[in-house]
């Protein structure tokens, strides 16, 4: 086990330094520039700025400059923020996204997998097929269309919740609401399609043979290799959910880390784009990683070390 | 079993998401303001955005200040006097001035600040507002030394400024958030980290309590203000909101008390907030207008851009479209700038415009090359476009194809005159047509047209020199009657109109005015 983490954690450096170094040159080779505003910045000044934060001279020599930084632990400076580290945007805003992105999480987890267990067990009946159609029907809704929507109804409507903002946990329950639906149906939908599988194998037929009711098999027998799909989606899943949403953050004015993966490339500001893909780059590791091992430990017949 | 060991890590990750997150209750403010996207800075001498300008205004006050009108009044300045030749101004400061450290304010505070404001290391975006300062721009360029500045100090309370040209508005200038002063010991001990909370030393009516990024700005009453008794609302939120629907959504919902401009407003829904008790629109200095690039063939032909200005008809675009109440711009200045009547411009005339592209060379379109027009992306850019370019086609059967680009990529097509003709938009800086007629003077940063005259030059330059403010007028006029119903470097298409929603029954001090300034400290909470 250790000398896996240990592999994986060395492997991980070489795609991190892929990652920063295929950003930094998409984004300093993309038109424009990060000091462009509609107001014409006079030349001197434009000159002054990019050797401020090292932005002059050829794209390697740009970008050696941007990779020593980092080697040092420094992600470098927002070129839109004037004065705000990436560092410092990040840690302010990552854990907001968190915070939202892990109860999306558990709420996808959450009401996935017993919804696409059920349907799965029920699969002959009309329930199931309604468990299903509920599935099907949350991950067809775009969340440009459910999030506006769950505004209108809970907030204008009835009342239940306010429209948008942060800081009370009231006004979590929306956007961690909309964020998680899509990801519920999906959950459900892998649940389901492993058990069906799963139900069918030999080793159910003959805990179905020796008596044991259809909760226990399924529940104690078929869901523990049935959900080994959704341990695979679950690792990229988790690293997309809990960096945070642009729809969503925008939307109920969540100050998340979402917003600065657009408004960074917009803006061209080089540093932030790169600092953020690095963190998104690692959540997804970091995920990945979790997964292989819950896939480890729910399957013997995988084995981490070898 | 196993799969139950993950459950304490992932617990783990919540609770410490949860405390990081920092998703606890805080009192309300006395006042939440909507107040745009997330700032950029808060150091004025780097601020080049509204919704940073109406927050230094909050934390730091000028010679002079904008009133709940937009009208320049005194601010720290007491009272100012000018030379017979208009070029010297005296200003006195208020007596007793302190930071909110305590420290003195003294008039070389604002030397100080200015001349860094100025300095090329500081690469302030703005620099050019000083150079009505004699001096000041030899100085930004590295030519002259700081001593050579206009700028005198000669007692602790009298700030002397010399100007290169009379300059009315000057006072009014000083208004400007560039103008702001900042606390020289805190700007040298932290640099750029000057502007944050825990090191905010500022001199006006209100102190950086918080800075959350993308969340707010939490403002408190300084009670080492000149006059605290002039401010009434103790605690201001100032949110950072990107989406107008969110914003409007959080003023339904009572969650915001103001919205400071029409980008916090759905535009869809505008026809209907007309008439609301809280919706209160009004004039703005800003025009939306259309730039040829003159440096190529078609449009370095004054009849053809005088063609294409001509076919346009610009009340389909307001009435159809933008439905904010938008005058049609037949200047680019708009109307209500004090004492500047813009020129009428030319009204739309399809038969003169026809004949004007049959004399250029194309009758009825005929041999036109395929023209582009550049715009970046936003709906309310693309439906203007589909509407001038089916004008264009109806009206002198052009074909004009609609080039679509996002912020950067458009800017940088902009600054390289790569580009037909381009969708541009420009807000007044202050109250005097000067800040618009300004641009289009040769090698002007903002010309981005190409476009040179040395009678609009000259105009521009004499009038900066004219001593008598009805005949500078009067020359600025005549320099814009060349633009705009002579040489057509671009084509005016509307003026923008700003728009603030607040409930009149619960807040005052809030007008909506040519120049979009609504200071906090002008707010008044109603008593029921």
């Amino acid at each position: 086990m250790t000398t896996f983490i240990f592999r994986r954690l060395l492997s991980s450096i070489p795609v991190g330094v892929a990652v920063v170094v295929i950003c930094f040159t998409l984004i300093r080779l993309a038109p424009g520039s990060p000091f462009s505003s509609e107001r014409a910045l006079d030349p001197a000044t434009k000159q002054m700025l990019e050797s401020k934060y090292r932005l002059t001279g050829s794209i390697p020599t740009q970008l050696f400059c941007y990779l020593s930084q980092i080697a040092k632990g420094d992600l470098g400076e927002s070129l839109k923020y004037r004065g705000r580290s990436v560092v410092e945007i990040i840690g302010q805003s990552l854990p907001r996204s968190i915070l939202l992105g892990s109860i999306s999480f558990l709420i996808s987890i959450g009401l996935g997998i017993p919804l696409g267990a059920w349907s799965a067990a029920r699969n002959q009946d009309r329930a199931g097929s309604i468990l299903n159609g509920l599935a099907i029907l949350s991950l067809s809704i775009p969340t440009f269309i459910l999030a506006p929507t769950s505004v209108l109804f809970f907030s204008f409507y009835f009342h239940l919740f306010p429209p948008a903002g942060w800081g009370e946990p009231s006004q979590l329950v929306l956007p961690a609401v909309a964020l998680a639906l899509p990801f519920v149906g999906v959950c459900a939908r892998l649940v389901r399609s492993g058990l069906l599988g799963t139900l069918g194998s030999d080793f159910i037929r003959t805990g179905r043979s020796k008596g044991l009711s259809e909760t226990k098999l399924v529940l104690l027998h078929a869901l523990r290799p049935a959900i080994l799909p959704l341990i695979s989606y679950a690792g990229p899943l988790a690293a997309g959910i809990l960096t945070g949403s642009l729809l969503i953050e925008e939307t109920f004015a969540i100050p998340g880390v979402g917003q600065f993966f657009v408004s960074g490339v917009i803006n061209r500001d080089v540093f932030l784009v790169s600092g953020v893909v690095l963190v998104y780059c690692a959540f997804l590791l970091f995920f990945n990683l979790v997964a292989d091992w819950l896939t480890a430990l729910l399957d013997p017949r995988i084995r981490l070390d070898s | 079993m196993n799969f139950c060991r993950g459950i304490p890590g992932l617990t783990g990750l919540l609770l410490s998401s949860l405390f990081l997150g920092g998703c606890t209750a805080r009192p309300r403010a006395d006042l939440i303001i909507c107040n745009g996207a997330e700032p950029q800075t808060l150091d004025p001498a780097l601020v080049s955005g509204q919704l940073e300008g109406r927050l230094c205004s909050a934390l730091l006050e000028g010679l002079l200040r904008r009133d709940a009108r937009g009208k320049p009044v005194p601010g720290t300045a007491e009272k100012w006097t000018t030379s017979p030749d208009g070029k010297v101004y005296t200003f006195t400061l208020h007596p007793n001035l302190r930071w909110s450290n305590g420290d003195p304010f003294t008039s070389s505070d604002y030397r100080w600040s200015w001349l860094r404001a100025l300095h090329p290391s500081t690469a302030s975006p703005y620099s050019e507002i000083f150079y009505f300062i004699r001096g000041a721009e030899s100085y930004h360029s590295g030519k002259s030394p700081a001593e050579l500045v206009g700028i005198e100090t000669p007692d602790e309370r009298t700030l002397v400024v010399h100007l290169d040209h009379p300059t009315p508005f000057f006072p009014a200038l000083t208004a400007f958030t560039t103008y702001l002063p900042g606390h020289q010991g805190t700007v040298e001990k932290f640099k750029d980290g000057w502007v944050r909370p825990e090191n905010w030393v500022g001199n006006g009516p209100y102190l950086l309590l918080d800075w959350k990024i993308n969340d707010r700005v939490s403002l408190k009453k300084n009670s080492l203000y000149h006059t605290p008794g002039r401010v009434q609302i103790d605690r201001i939120d100032a949110l950072a909101v990107n989406r107008a629907s969110t914003a409007f959504n959080l003023y339904s919902s009572g969650l915001a008390d103001v919205l400071l401009d029409k980008g916090m407003i759905p535009s869809l829904i505008l026809p209907e907030l007309r008439g609301r008790l809280d919706f209160h629109p009004g004039p703005l200095l800003a025009t939306y207008f259309y730039r040829f690039n003159v440096t190529r063939p078609p449009f370095n032909d004054v009849r053809v851009r005088r063609a294409f200005a001509l076919a346009i008809d610009k009340e389909v675009i307001t009435e159809r479209i933008t439905r904010g109440n938008e005058p049609v711009a037949q200047s680019l200045t708009p109307r209500g700038v004090a004492d500047y009547l813009p020129p009428e411009g030319l009204p739309p005339d399809p038969e003169t415009a026809r004949g004007l592209l049959k004399s250029a060379g194309f009758p009825d379109g005929h041999g036109f090359p395929r023209i582009s027009l550049l715009y970046n992306k936003s709906e309310l850019n693309e439906q203007i476009a589909v509407e001038i370019q089916a004008q264009w086609k109806r009206v002198l059967g052009v074909e004009v194809e609609l080039r679509n680009q996002e912020w950067a990529t458009y800017l940088r097509s902009l600054d390289t005159l790569d580009f037909d003709i381009a969708r541009s938009s420009w807000v007044g800086d202050y109250d005097d047509p000067n800040t618009f007629l300004d641009c289009f003077v040769t090698d002007r940063g903002n010309n981005r047209t190409g476009w040179s005259n040395p009678e609009y030059d000259l105009l521009l330059t004499n009038a900066k020199a004219e001593p008598n403010p009805a005949r500078r007028l009067q020359l600025l006029q005549k320099a814009e009657t060349l633009l705009v119903t002579e040489a057509f470097p671009i084509i005016p298409i509307y003026h923008f109109v700003g728009c603030l929603m607040f409930d009149p029954n619960k807040w005052g001090g809030l007008y909506p005015n040519l120049i979009d300034e609504h200071p906090f400290s002008e707010i008044t909470k109603r008593t029921p």
